[in-house]
């Protein structure tokens, strides 16, 4: 069965979600979903080392020759990226209270892990495919059961923030849509490799550069580039902890990679950047979603709010890695996937436990909870500094690379910037800090919250620190990935 | 020449458009949407695309417009005064404008030389006899070449279901009576407002049987005519929205239970996915069908696209009735309210 992974890859939670619809069974269906999270961790895990002891892998579905059918390809990025949703999948689902902060009266519970388990078979499908058409569809999966989950948030305003989402979202993906069409008009195929074979010669088709602008577009309002983020911190601040923490960690980092794999597979590098000039535009973009989305933060009043405007700053760093057009660019971008997903993951997890007890996000409400619940918020405190950057974190290492980046090419400016923005991370992590230690608890008699819950976010909080510490695995991984995405795309 | 006639339903469509954005009154726009695509479906016929002129019409002008008008009576129906913001506006220009740059440099409509003529097409349709003998090439291209793209496209019909019934509430039977249950309370014994008019139940008597046999009809003849399991499900699923139109909820769900649909539209895609599966037990690839038939890879494949069209009819007819049912019931149970809190006074 091994020559079918790929494929199992998929039919794993893509399967599960039906028979969760059909099961109907609270307890039966959360076993299922964490089985199949772990699951798809290991057939991910195992692609990966599949794909980096050798060529990438081809699957042909159906078994028809790409580009007459559909195919997976899972290159040393792609295994990577699967890994990361995975893992996060995995540590998520297992988390002791998934339903918690969700509006979901009894009866109910099934068709929540269904459409957890959709979510991350839309995912992972769209990571793995090989043809432009797929991304779409497997985006379509994953889109529509992250609305409703996001909608299940139990403040009165979770359906409106779900529903501006599913305006914009749609918008994003019609775009998206569009880009694909016109891209298939002028070159009469959907398979990607085919598709950028197609397109050295029409380098000065009007009808590709529309498709370029509007997939770029489309894709960046999915990844909330700033100034198109303005869904993504009511969406985060109002759904359910422990969703905020799976869509944060996982859905931006998927499109990130979509957005990677158009740049470097389809449109090849210079096109992107030498004809159609992208870097011009998101650089700029970039340094303003890390200066405005930072400085969003420090005003939150609250902490789901806080972390959500926090990740707008963090895909600012990943863009402008992108931008760099390099290798230590590109290494900064990919390795800030893999740790920014661990540690907003974590800390998500961890507002997930905050409010367990006490039933609120609301800075306010956090007051003094540092001495009645020191492991979580240790575990806050941690991912905190991983977020700054500090040096023997993951954060430290994705930074590392950026400014790297920027050094090489003699862009002082942007060095100093990173580092400026950090420091606007500071002031936000160590509000939190207030509050959580030096303010007179409002309930004192608050418990610490249950293992089940302590664990996962644990996992996700000590992986910042241990990455941080060896750097070989995830910086590693990132820079072979993007070696073999410059190689192939110039 | 047929342009002249695609330039008038062009002209048409723009008039609909424009007619649509106009209205105040959400419930008339929602039937000139309703022409909107039966006007999209006609060109999409003079284009000669009948499987997606058909869909479109199924979908489009059927079907949504029902959804629309159960979404309409759960709130207001008409559209409140709002200033008209420009940054909007101008979105939607610059849209438009690059989506004409674009044309620019498009083949001519038609063109037999466009990439799109030239490069996998002509293989569908040489192999669409010799490798399915199935004459119908979109229902192979759909079903068969890009048949995992279905698969999706039947999940996300799932998804867009499930996320239907988390937000408007459960089945749960009798363990949590509330907003939950606004299925399980809908309607009972009420007297609809069709209960009235003769006319609507003797003709709902007489069609809704036809209109079965007719989805049928194309669920399996969709191998050689438009048609295939998209349709047909729409085509079912209207039948049995007629019949809970016209006879009420809980009519309807003597004849078709909640429970019952939540699990055919779960069973409609693992018949899909199963098929795939049964492949990959006998040494072909994810979806292969021409594995299923030990001595002939055509009848595999007729077998395959056979199995998985049903999946998609089956998702397809419970998911349209259980969002009907949700939106339905959801107004059987506002309508209810007053009553309720009536009797909890008493």
């Amino acid at each position: 069965m091994t020559l079918h992974l790929p494929a199992i890859a998929i039919l794993l939670p893509l399967l599960s979600a039906p028979i969760c619809v059909a099961v109907r069974h609270a307890l039966v269906t959360r076993l299922l979903t964490v089985a199949v999270g772990w699951g798809s961790l290991a057939v991910s895990g195992e692609l990966l080392r599949q794909a980096l002891s050798g060529a990438p892998i081809h699957y042909e579905l159906g078994g028809f020759a790409p580009p007459l059918g559909i195919e997976y390809v899972i290159d040393t990025t792609t295994g990577y990226v699967l890994v990361i949703v995975s893992t996060i999948a995995a540590v998520v689902f297992s988390f002791g209270a998934t339903t918690r902060g969700a509006a979901l009266p009894a009866g109910r519970e099934h068709l929540y892990y269904g459409a957890m388990l959709l979510c991350l078979a839309g995912l992972l499908g769209m990571t793995i495919t090989g043809d432009a058409f797929n991304v779409f569809v497997f985006l379509e999966i994953s889109s529509l059961s992250s609305y409703a989950l996001i909608g299940l948030g139990q403040d009165r305003r979770a359906p409106v923030a779900a529903f501006s989402y599913l305006i914009m979202g749609t918008i994003g993906g019609t775009f998206f849509l569009l880009g694909i069409g016109f891209l298939y008009q002028a070159t009469g195929t959907l398979n990607m490799a085919d598709m950028a074979e197609r397109l050295a010669s029409l380098h000065r088709s009007r009808t590709v550069h529309v498709a370029f602008g509007f997939l770029t577009v489309g894709l960046s309002l999915k990844l909330a580039v700033f100034p198109l983020h303005q869904w993504l911190p009511n969406a985060y601040a109002r759904a359910p902890a422990v969703i905020s923490a799976f869509l944060s960690a996982t859905a931006t980092k998927v499109m990130y990679y979509v957005l990677v794999r158009m740049i470097f597979t389809i449109f090849g590098a210079t096109f992107v950047f030498g004809k159609m000039g992208m870097d011009m535009a998101l650089v700029p973009l970039s340094l303003g979603a890390m200066f405005v989305g930072s400085l969003a933060a420090i005003f939150q009043t609250d902490l789901k709010r806080l972390l959500a405007y926090s990740s707008v700053a963090q895909i600012g760093y990943m863009t402008l890695g992108l931008s760099f057009n390099s290798v230590n660019g590109l290494t900064g971008g990919l390795a800030h996937l893999f740790n920014h997903a661990l540690m907003k993951g974590g800390l998500f997890l961890a507002v997930a436990c905050l409010v367990y007890r006490v039933g609120s996000s609301r800075l306010d409400d956090l007051a003094g909870l540092g001495k009645c619940m020191p492991i979580t918020s240790a575990a806050f405190v941690t991912g905190g500094l991983a977020l700054i950057g500090v040096p023997a974190t993951v954060g430290f290492i994705s930074k590392w690379y950026l400014v790297l980046a920027a050094l090489e090419t003699g862009q002082y400016l942007f060095a100093g910037l990173i580092l400026l923005s950090s420091l606007l991370a500071v002031a936000y992590v160590l509000r939190v800090v207030e509050v959580l230690y030096f303010k007179a608890p409002k309930s004192p008699d608050v418990r610490e919250a249950p293992v089940s819950l302590l664990l996962p976010t644990w996992i996700l909080i000590g992986a910042t620190v241990v990455f941080g510490l060896r750097t070989e695995l995830t910086a590693g991984l990132a820079r072979s990935a993007a070696m073999q995405l410059l190689g192939a795309g110039s | 020449m047929t342009f002249p006639i695609e330039a008038i339903v062009f002209l048409f469509l723009l008039a609909t458009a424009l007619a649509v954005t106009h209205l105040r009154d959400l419930f008339a726009a929602a039937m000139v949407f309703g022409v909107f695509s039966l006007l999209s479906a006609g060109l999409f016929t003079l284009m000669d695309a009948v499987d997606v002129a058909f869909t479109e019409a199924a979908v489009g002008a059927g079907i949504s417009t029902v959804l629309i008008l159960s979404t309409l009576a759960l709130t207001d129906p008409r559209e409140h005064q709002q200033p008209v913001r420009f940054a909007p506006v101008a979105v939607v220009l610059l849209v438009g404008a690059a989506l004409v740059y674009g044309t620019l440099d498009m083949p001519y409509y038609g063109d037999p030389t466009a990439p799109i003529h030239k490069h996998v097409a002509p293989e569908y349709i040489e192999g669409a006899m010799t490798d399915f003998g199935i004459p119908n090439i979109v229902t192979n291209v759909l079903a068969s070449y890009r048949g995992y793209d279905t698969l999706g496209e039947t999940t996300v019909v799932l998804t867009a279901t499930v996320g239907v019934m988390l937000l408007l509430g459960g089945l749960g039977g009798a363990r949590h009576r509330g907003d939950a249950e606004v299925v399980e309370a809908a309607g009972d014994e009420e007297p609809t407002p069709m209960d009235r008019v003769q006319v609507a139940r003797v003709s709902t008597t007489v069609l809704a049987p036809l209109i079965m046999l007719f989805g049928l009809y194309v669920q399996f003849h969709g191998d050689f005519g438009p048609g295939g399991g998209f349709q047909a499900g729409v085509i079912f699923a209207s039948a049995l929205i007629l019949h809970g139109i016209v006879f009420g909820l809980s009519s309807l769900k003597r004849v078709v239970s909640p429970r019952f649909l939540e699990i055919g539209l779960a069973a409609g895609v693992l018949i899909y996915a199963g098929t795939g599966v049964a492949s990959l037990f006998r040494d072909g690839t994810f979806l292969d069908y021409a594995v299923l038939d030990h001595h002939s890879a055509q009848h595999g494949r007729h077998l395959g696209i056979l199995l998985v069209e049903a999946g998609v009819g089956i998702t397809v007819t419970c998911a349209m009735v259980l969002i009907f049912f949700f939106f339905a019931g959801r107004r059987a149970a506002k309508s209810e309210e007053p009553g309720d809190r009536d009797r909890r006074v008493a």
